[in-house]
C-alpha cells in the first residue's frame, strides 16, 4: 500500500444520501416484525433483509388494546446481538424521546408508526434532527410528501396493520402511485393546484413532476399475509415489503417467511409463485376492514 | 468497438440504481434473476443489498452454480458492498451458511464500520481516476482485511483498510458508486472488461 495516497479527507455521517441509501439497499427484500431474539433468528434464517423489533405484533396490539409504546431496550439489544441484518424499531408518532432512545440504541431505522398509540395529535417528529433514518407510513401522496418534508427517508403504505387483509395497502399504493402518474402529465400551473390539494410542499410536487418518482424509496406495509400478497404489492409498484403479523401468526412461520422472501424476489414469475405458495399451512386469520373498531391507518396527519 | 451487454444481479438490493448508471453510459443492461438471463450477458454487476439474503436467493433461484461457473471461466464482474462480499474468497462476520464466489482473492469483513449511524460519505483518491477524488457513500459497509498477491488496492480509507480492489477483470468497492452521479467506477469496470 506504499503507493497509495491516504484517501481520507473527512467523513460525514447522518446525511440525506446515507440515510436514504440504506432504504435503497433494502429494495426487493422483506422486513419482518419480530418480538424476541428467537423470532429475529428465524427471520434472518429465512432471508429477511431487516427485522422490525416490537413488543407485540400488530394483530396482538389490536386484540389486547391499551397503549402501545416503544419496545423495551433490552429486547431490542437482544435482537441486535443475534442477527447481522439491520434492526429497525418503532416510536410513537410525535414521541421525540422514544426516537432519541432508539437512536442511542443505534437501531438502523426508526419507524414513526401508527401501529403504536400516537403521542402527539398534531405534530410528527422533526426527523431532520436525527442521524438515524426514519420510515413513515402514508395513505396518500400528500401524507407521504408531508412526512418527506419532515425528514422521512423511506415511505411505506400504512395498509391496515394486524388484519391480514391487503385491501387497504392496495388502496394506499394505488392512491400514491396513481397521483404520481397524474402529476407527471400536469402543466406548471396545475402543479400549484396539486400542492394545494395534497397539502404538500410545492418543491416536492415539482420534483415529482420532473422525476416521476417519490424522492425516497416506497415500500408496502399493512395486511400482507401470503406470498401472493407480496407479489401483488410489488407488481403495483412497491419496492420492498414489510410483513407484520403475517409471519408469526401463521401456522408455520419459518416456511411462510421463506416463501414470502422468495415471492418478493420473484414477484413477476407465476411459476415460482405457484411453487412457493404450496403447502404453507394456515396463513394468519384475517379481518374484514368494515368490522374494525380502530382503524390504525387513520392515525397520523 | 460495440459496447458489451452487462447484467445486473437482480435478486435483491439497489438493482435499479446500477441499471440507471449503466444506461446513462449507453450500455445495454439485463436484469439477471435466472440462469437463462446470465447466458445473455458479457459481464455482471453485483449490487449493494443484504448479502445474506442474496446468498440464499442465489441458491433458491438455482443461479449460484451457473454464476460460479461463468466467473470461473473469466466473466468480468463488478461488486459493490454486498456484491464485494459475494465476490470475495473469504467472508468474516458472515452467517455460517453464507456463500461467496472467490472471484477475487480478498477477505472481507461485513459491517466493518458499525451500524447505520456510522454510515458515512467521504472523498477518496482512487488509483486510475486521477482527475478528481471519488465521492464515496459507505452504508453499513464491509472492509477488506486481507488481499492476495494478485490483487491491486485502488483505494483505502485508512492504513490497512482497502475499500476498492481489482484482480484482472473483477472490480470491487465497499462503497456505492451507484448512489452518486459520478460514473467513473462503472466506466473503469467497462474499460477493464476489454482488456
Amino acid at each position: 500500500m506504499a503507493d497509495l495516497t491516504p484517501g481520507i479527507i473527512s467523513r460525514t455521517t447522518g446525511t440525506d444520501l446515507v440515510k436514504r441509501g440504506l432504504a435503497d439497499m433494502l429494495k426487493g427484500g422483506v422486513i419482518m416484525d419480530v418480538v424476541d431474539p428467537a423470532q429475529a433468528k428465524i427471520a434472518e434464517d429465512a432471508g429477511a433483509v431487516a427485522v422490525m423489533a416490537l413488543e407485540r405484533v400488530p394483530s396482538d396490539i389490536r386484540r389486547d388494546g391499551g397503549v402501545a409504546r416503544m419496545s423495551d431496550p433490552e429486547m431490542i439489544q437482544g435482537i441486535q446481538e443475534v442477527v447481522s441484518i439491520p434492526v429497525m424499531a418503532k416510536a410513537r408518532i410525535g414521541h421525540i424521546a422514544e426516537a432519541q432512545i432508539l437512536q442511542a440504541l443505534q437501531v438502523d431505522y426508526i419507524d414513526e408508526s401508527e401501529v403504536l398509540t400516537p403521542a402527539d395529535e398534531a405534530h410528527h417528529i422533526d426527523k431532520w434532527a436525527f442521524d438515524v433514518p426514519f420510515v413513515c407510513g402514508a395513505t396518500n401522496l400528500g401524507e407521504a410528501l408531508r412526512r418527506i418534508s419532515e425528514g422521512a427517508c423511506m415511505i411505506r403504505s400504512k395498509g391496515e396493520a394486524g388484519t391480514g387483509n391487503v385491501v387497504e395497502a392496495v388502496r394506499h399504493l394505488r392512491s400514491i402511485l396513481g397521483d404520481i402518474r397524474k402529476i407527471t402529465t400536469a402543466d406548471q400551473a396545475e402543479l400549484f393546484d396539486w400542492a394545494k390539494r395534497l397539502q404538500a410542499p410545492l418543491p416536492l410536487v415539482q420534483e415529482i413532476a420532473e422525476t416521476g418518482t417519490l424522492p425516497v424509496p416506497m415500500f408496502c406495509a399493512g395486511g400482507i399475509a401470503t406470498p401472493a400478497d407480496a407479489s401483488l404489492v410489488m407488481q403495483l409498484g412497491a419496492q420492498a415489503v414489510f410483513v407484520g403479523s403475517g409471519i408469526f401468526k401463521s401456522s408455520d412461520p419459518s416456511l411462510m417467511a421463506k416463501a414470502i422472501v422468495e415471492a418478493t424476489a420473484n414477484y413477476l414469475d407465476p411459476d415460482i409463485l405457484a411453487k412457493v405458495s404450496r403447502g404453507l399451512g394456515d396463513a394468519m386469520p384475517g379481518l374484514e376492514i368494515g368490522t374494525l373498531e380502530t382503524k390504525l391507518s387513520e392515525r397520523g396527519w | 468497438m460495440a459496447l458489451p451487454r452487462i447484467g445486473v444481479l437482480a435478486l435483491q438490493g439497489a438493482v435499479d440504481l446500477h441499471v440507471h448508471a449503466l444506461e446513462r453510459l449507453g450500455v445495454e443492461t439485463v436484469e439477471v434473476r435466472r440462469a437463462e438471463h446470465l447466458a445473455r450477458v458479457d459481464g455482471l454487476v453485483l449490487p449493494g443489498g443484504e448479502s445474506s439474503t442474496i446468498s440464499k436467493l442465489l441458491v433458491i433461484n438455482e443461479l449460484f452454480e451457473p454464476l460460479a461457473q461463468r466467473l470461473n471461466d473469466g466473466m468480468p464482474a463488478f461488486g459493490t458492498c454486498a456484491g464485494m462480499i459475494m465476490l470475495a474468497s473469504e467472508i468474516l462476520d458472515g452467517r455460517d451458511d453464507q456463500l461467496s464466489f472467490g472471484a477475487i482473492d480478498i477477505s472481507v469483513r461485513r459491517n466493518a464500520f458499525g451500524r447505520q449511524i456510522d454510515s458515512f460519505e467521504t472523498d477518496l483518491s482512487v488509483i486510475g481516476l486521477p482527475e478528481a477524488p471519488v465521492h464515496a457513500v459507505f452504508i453499513r459497509a464491509p472492509v477488506v482485511e486481507r488481499v492476495g498477491p494478485e490483487v491491486e488496492i485502488l483505494a483505502a480509507v485508512e492504513e490497512g483498510q482497502p475499500v476498492a480492489c481489482r484482480q484482472g477483470n473483477v472490480l470491487v468497492t465497499s462503497f456505492h458508486p451507484e448512489l452518486s452521479p459520478d460514473l467513473r467506477l462503472h466506466e473503469l469496470f467497462i474499460k477493464g472488461m476489454a482488456g
